[in-house]
């Protein structure tokens, strides 16, 4: 038998008992991340692939809600900071060793991509928009840029959208000292998650059949690879070092069990793929915009859990002698 | 927590101030001692053994207290207490200003008031006192150094009342038991040897656990040299955790175990036959007082088989007279505390371990004129004669006898002074009696600088400033070398709390005793002393501690003769004078009672983190300890379904209820009791953090089992159960 | 690179959080916030016990995942040395160098919001000193100094006593030993 206390105190605010550094915002900030990175990925695509006609909302209106869905993500990031007057130091070094400077030197690369990626689209996809883009001469040379340098523009897209997509998963992966975020399969997921939220907003916005029709085959595709990927996770984690194990029960009959099946695995993921899967036979047609909501809060969900797991697994579980809630009487 | 957040916002919406940082790169927080650094020496006083060190201020703010290097008390370490000393000068619960109790709408109450009508309040009390009872009806308890100020002062009116609780509350009998072996007691700090023993052995002593520091240092000291030691403890102490021998002895039975080893060493012959022949005396009656006490006899009582007694006895005997039995420090357990440490004291005088190296080594301390002051005038009574008739082997004043004689209309004293001690919480089951005693007495002063529970019996409350904040007289204990140390004020006094000299001279100027105190300063007082051995109050802010050189030996040389200041001269292994006095003149074991179903021993002990219930409220402490918590054995928690974590209340043998209090859920505790650290439980709402934190020990030690020699509250009879309570917090 | 390390007696620390105590008022630390903490360990079953104490901190590991993971620079190590230090100056507070730390070694300083941590207490050992902790430690069961300096007392400690380090398996090549 083994008992193992800390005998003074130990409670430093967001560390103990187990790590919560990271609350919602960084979850909206990997889910927004990953979005941007699914819709620059689709909508390159429909470029590089010449099918603008065919998918008329993914190559008109889709493009736009990179940056918004961009902006929004790094607003969050930024409310995370706990120092934020510094938030300027992400950009007075690179770090190679470290994810997050990847990252955020990433992001200021998707950035204006993503902004010409929306450019060019402008003029057609939101008219009101593009006219009061072009009364300044500015907006106008860039519009006409965006759209001269259409195909190079996509191109850097998507590969810059695969390495968001990647990204927003690495960044969890990278942490070792994290058994539940600590496997391979993080990435790739959080790339098909991100895309399958990029599809789920097609489902919502478009009034074309026949893109409905592909993108709802595209997301259960997705759906299917993203649970296939979950799975793997958990068996690759359940298959682990001592500590993953341990990750891994958490999802299974421990704290996260209800969070992980029911509020995750269940209407965020199950239902949306039972839904379209109906949907594609032809039923239901009226609820539609029931599946993409919830695979879009699937796509959150899988974020906000991740986090969350991720810093309750950990290597060190001492607990208090004493009341450590009694040091609030200090602070 | 509203503060917290506001400045969260303001450190947001402040980022226009905070611009130019911003803009330039903004200077990291400085590193410390970067500032201008001040230093000023001081001697520890959050707890009795006093050491000596320094305190640091930083650009005018107070940073750090560290221990001195020459200091022979802490070796230049301050304990985890000392150095979290800070706190105390911190703490915002600390009493300000003088209170008085008044009538205020026929509800008593403290009034805050100025020093002059405090005063006068007193020194007209004391002049009634003397003129209804007399001179000799005023009585001090005190508890640190400044005491002795308010002591002079009662003696100049004519005053001798003294107790410390440290005397019947916790060493008095081991000083009473080793001086009638020794004609000696063991003093403060202890004259053990461990750095040089080879061989120690613990009667739940808990070392480390309590925090003595020097004495700690000797004995890490001595496990880094493998030294074996022995700890008898019904609980798996820290010292147990770093012992070859560890004895988990049914409580109470201590007496059986020591007995059974002298009969071992006596029997086998092992005990040190040349040292007892030249300085003891008694040994045919002892050795044959101990036949009966067979380790087998033992293994029935204590729980120890008798194979293991025989070892550890072997064990000592091969390393005496380098093997100290210790003799522990607070011993008021079971009302036989006189004799036990009497048998320890005997047991030690077997390994020959008195005067030797290893074992006890003679203390030595500075030839230090006291500065010339009048005679006071002798008291019209001995008050030892009439309030501790009971007790004539008492040697000093036992603090619930004087209780006692301060009750009723005919009770002997009138008038108290309570110096730096929280009675209620050191005296067992004392809160009824001092209820009374305040209602009876004309004069209750209590000198504190922290609103402990006391306070609230006074008529007159006089707060100290803390010993970081006055300048505190010289120390000059015994110790391995004769040593000084000086205690200066490192920051002005906070509020308007004010150095005990201050207030003992001014109430004596009240009552024309002035000639006592011939100075306008303590630090004249210092001064002079200090110029009488060869230094001076400017070399000693220096310095902070100087040590002398010895001029006796330490250990008696190899056939030296030795006068001890016993009756007979000699080490008594038995003892005419208990005898003459009706008491056992050798130690006889008595069969502790045993817990009724469902009940546990309550044992208690000390944390290191706290000196009794005197520090729980200083912040930085509190921050490391903020409650205690029950120790319970797997076993009984797995009985009443309690998890560490829980909650429950202790409920003792007399159905007294105890604050809640944390369980732990622990192997290293008999399942036959409890153990909670002493010192928590406090109910006074002014210490904001200690109030209603952990259990109270104190409390519930309603059986209290009396010392017949000594007088001394024995606290290890009481039993508890426990009740679960749903934690609300 | 100077590798400087903590090698902590457990078999003498006696839990007393003096180096707790030490720490905090050295580096004027705000209420509730702690830098290093004292870990009781006890195995067996009533009376066959052992415990072990063990003041824990940052290990200045050698291969310190917080460093690598800091995208500012923030987290860095001082001079040539391996004791890991935070630039207040750089931190933006993303908190990414906390996730790494597989001891949950840092914390948010309150309430500036950057990054803090042990920091071996290199002011003291610049100036040749010991850290706060290891001086006050009353049973001198903490040594510091330099690991690969063979007459160094912490090298001939580990020379001599069997040891261990906190949670080898993560690779973090941890510099605080304990001896058992
Ligand atoms: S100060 Fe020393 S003995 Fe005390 S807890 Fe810290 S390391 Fe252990
Ligand atoms: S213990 Fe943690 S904070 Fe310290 S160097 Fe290692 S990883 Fe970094
Ligand atoms: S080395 Fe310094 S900063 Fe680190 S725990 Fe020790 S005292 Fe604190």
């Amino acid at each position: 038998m083994l008992e193992e206390l800390l005998v003074t105190v130990r409670s430093n605010p967001k560390i103990d008992p187990s790590l919560g550094v990271w609350s919602w915002e960084i979850p909206v900030y990997l889910f927004m991340g990953g979005m941007t990175a699914g819709i620059m990925l689709f909508a390159s695509l429909m470029v590089l692939l010449a099918r603008e006609e065919e998918f008329p909302f993914v190559a008109r209106k889709l493009p736009l809600w990179a940056p918004i869905a961009l902006s929004v993500g790094m607003l969050f990031l930024f409310l995370d900071l706990s120092h934020k007057l510094y938030v300027w130091r992400f950009y007075t070094s690179f770090q190679p060793s470290s994810p997050m400077s990847w990252g955020s030197w990433i992001l200021i690369l998707v950035y204006p991509v993503s902004i010409l990626l929306a450019a060019c689209t402008l003029r057609q996809g939101y008219p009101w928009l593009g006219r009061l883009v072009d009364r300044f001469a500015i907006g106008t040379a860039i519009l006409d840029f965006s759209c001269r340098h259409r195909a190079v523009v996509a191109q850097w897209g998507l590969v810059l959208a695969v390495f968001l997509g990647f990204y927003t998963g690495i960044l969890l992966s990278a942490f070792s000292a994290r058994p539940f975020w600590n496997t391979g399969f993080l990435a790739p997921l959080f790339l098909v998650s991100g895309m399958s939220a990029a599809a789920a907003l097609v489902l919502l916005g478009t009034r074309n059949e026949h893109e409905r029709h592909t993108f709802t085959r595209i997301d259960i595709v997705l759906i299917t690879v993203k649970l296939a990927l979950i799975a793997l996770l958990l068996v690759n984690l359940a298959t682990g070092s001592g500590v993953q194990i341990e990750a891994s029960q958490m999802v299974f009959g421990g704290e996260f069990a209800i969070p992980f099946w029911v509020f995750f695995i269940i209407p965020g993921v199950m239902l949306p793929l039972i839904l379209e899967y109906w949907e594609l036979k032809g039923r239901r047609r009226a609820w539609m915009f029931i599946s993409p909501v919830l695979a879009l809060y699937g796509g959150y969900m899988l974020r906000h859990l991740t986090v969350d797991l991720g810093q309750t697994s950990s290597y060190l579980n001492y607990v208090n002698a004493f009341d450590p809630a009694l040091l609030d009487l200090l602070r | 927590m509203k503060r917290r957040e506001f400045l969260k916002l303001s450190a947001i919406l402040g980022a226009g101030t905070a611009a130019p940082g911003f803009l330039t790169g903004c200077s990291p927080p400085p590193l410390p001692g970067a500032g201008a650094v001040e230093t000023s020496p001081t001697v520890c006083n959050i707890c009795f053994w006093r050491c000596a060190g320094t305190v640091y201020q930083e650009n005018g703010e107070p940073w750090k207290v560290v221990g001195n290097p020459e200091d022979l008390h802490s070796m230049g370490r301050l304990c985890t207490r000392g150095t979290g000393g800070l706190g105390s000068y911190r703490d915002p619960d600390r009493l300000r200003q003088p209170m008085l109790r008044v009538e205020q709408n026929g509800r008593q109450t403290f009034q805050p008031v100025s020093w002059d009508e405090a005063l006068d309040f007193i020194a007209e009390r004391m002049r009634g006192i003397a003129e209804q009872h007399g001179e000799d009806r005023l009585c001090l308890f005190s508890h640190g150094v400044g005491g002795s100020h308010f002591r002079k002062l009662m003696s100049g009116f004519g005053s001798r009342g003294y107790a410390q609780p440290s005397f019947a509350q916790c060493r008095g009998p081991r000083d009473v038991g080793f001086a009638l072996t020794f004609g000696e007691g063991v003093g403060s700090p202890d004259r053990t040897d461990m750095e040089h023993s080879r061989c120690i052995v613990l009667i739940g002593s808990h070392l480390g656990e309590n925090l003595h520091n020097g004495q700690v240092q000797t004995w890490i000291q001595a496990l880094e040299k493998q030294a074996t030691v022995i700890t008898v403890d019904p609980r798996f102490s820290v010292a147990a955790g770093k012992s070859k021998h560890w004895l988990p002895i049914r409580p109470g039975t201590d007496m059986a175990l020591l007995l059974a080893w002298m009969h071992v060493l006596i029997n086998e012959g092992l005990y040190d036959a040349d040292y007892i022949a030249r300085y003891a005396t008694g040994f045919e009656q002892l050795a044959a007082h101990v036949q009966p006490f067979s380790p087998e006899w033992a293994f029935l009582e204590t729980g120890i088989s008798a194979a293991k007694i025989r070892e550890t006895a072997r064990e000592m005997a091969h390393h005496a007279p380098a093997s100290l039995v210790h003799p522990g420090r607070h011993v008021t357990w079971y009302g036989d505390d006189t004799q036990r440490s009497r048998a320890i004291a005997i047991l030690n005088a077997l390994l020959g371990s008195w005067g030797r190296k290893g074992g006890f080594y003679i203390q030595e301390k500075v030839d230090l004129p006291d500065y010339p002051t009048p005679e006071p005038p002798k008291p019209q009574s001995d008050w030892l004669a009439v309030v501790q008739k009971d007790f004539p082997l008492a040697p000093s004043g036992i603090t619930n006898a004087i209780i006692d004689a301060s009750i009723g209309p005919d009770a002997f004293f009138k008038g108290w002074f309570v110096y730096g001690t929280n009675l209620p919480y050191t005296i067992p089951d004392s809160a009824r009696n001092l209820e009374a005693a305040a209602q009876s007495l004309d004069l209750f002063v209590v000198i504190d600088t922290m609103p402990a529970e006391i306070t609230g019996y006074a008529d007159v409350v006089l707060p100290e400033c803390t010993y970081l904040e006055r300048i505190d007289p010289i120390r000059n204990s015994p110790e391995r070398n004769p040593s000084l140390a000086v205690s200066l004020p490192a920051f002005e006094p906070r509020h308007e709390t004010k150095p005990a000299w201050w207030m003992a001279k001014q109430l004596a100027e009240r009552l024309d005793l002035g000639r006592y105190f011939p100075y306008d300063d303590y630090a004249e007082v210092v001064d002079w002393q200090l110029q009488q051995v060869g230094s001076s109050l400017e070399e000693m802010q220096r310095l902070g501690v100087k040590n002398f050189p010895r001029t006796t030996p330490m250990y008696f040389t190899p056939g030296q003769s030795v006068e001890f200041f016993t009756e007979s001269g000699k080490i008594e292994l038995h003892s005419a004078m208990l005898a003459r006095f009706g008491q056992d003149p050798m130690p006889v074991y008595t069969p502790p009672e045993r817990p009724e179903p469902g009940y546990f021993h309550l044992n208690y002990g000390r944390a290191p983190a706290h000196t009794f219930g005197r520090t729980i409220n200083n912040p930085q402490l509190f921050e490391l300890m903020p409650e205690n918590a029950v120790w319970v054995n797997p076993l009984v928690a797995t009985e009443l379904a309690l998890n560490s974590g829980d909650y429950v209340r202790l409920k003792n043998q007399d159905g007294v209820v105890s604050n809640r209090v944390r369980v732990r859920v622990t192997e290293r505790i008999r399942p036959d009791s409890v153990y909670i650290v002493h010192g928590f439980g406090h109910t006074d709402a002014r210490q904001r953090l200690a109030a209603g934190r952990g259990a109270d020990d104190n409390g519930l030690m309603t059986r209290i089992l009396v010392d017949p020699i000594m007088g001394g509250t024995g606290m290890r009879g009481n039993f508890v159960t426990l009740v679960p309570e749903e934690y609300t917090a | 690179m100077i590798r400087y390390g903590m090698v902590i007696d457990t078999q003498l620390c006696i839990g007393c959080g003096d180096c707790v105590v030490a720490c905090k008022t050295e580096n004027k630390l705000p209420a509730g916030l702690n830098r290093d903490w004292v870990v009781e360990a006890t195995r067996g079953r009533y009376p066959d016990l052992t415990t072990e104490f063990r003041s824990e901190r940052c290990n200045h590991c050698s291969h310190a995942t917080c460093v690598h993971t800091c995208p500012t620079g923030a987290s860095h190590l001082w001079k040539d040395t391996n004791i890991v230090l935070v630039d207040a100056a750089k931190c933006t507070g993303c908190k990414a160098c906390i996730a790494a730390c597989p001891y949950d070694a840092r914390l948010i300083m309150t309430p500036d919001g950057y990054i803090d941590k042990c920091t071996f207490c290199h002011h003291r050992v610049e100036k040749g000193e010991d850290p706060a902790c290891v001086s006050s430690c009353p049973t001198h069961c903490m040594h510091f100094g330099i690991l690969d300096e063979p007459s160094s007392a912490v090298s001939r400690l580990l020379a001599s006593r069997q040891q261990k380090v906190l949670l080898d398996e993560t690779g973090n090549q941890p510099n605080v030993y304990y001896l058992i």
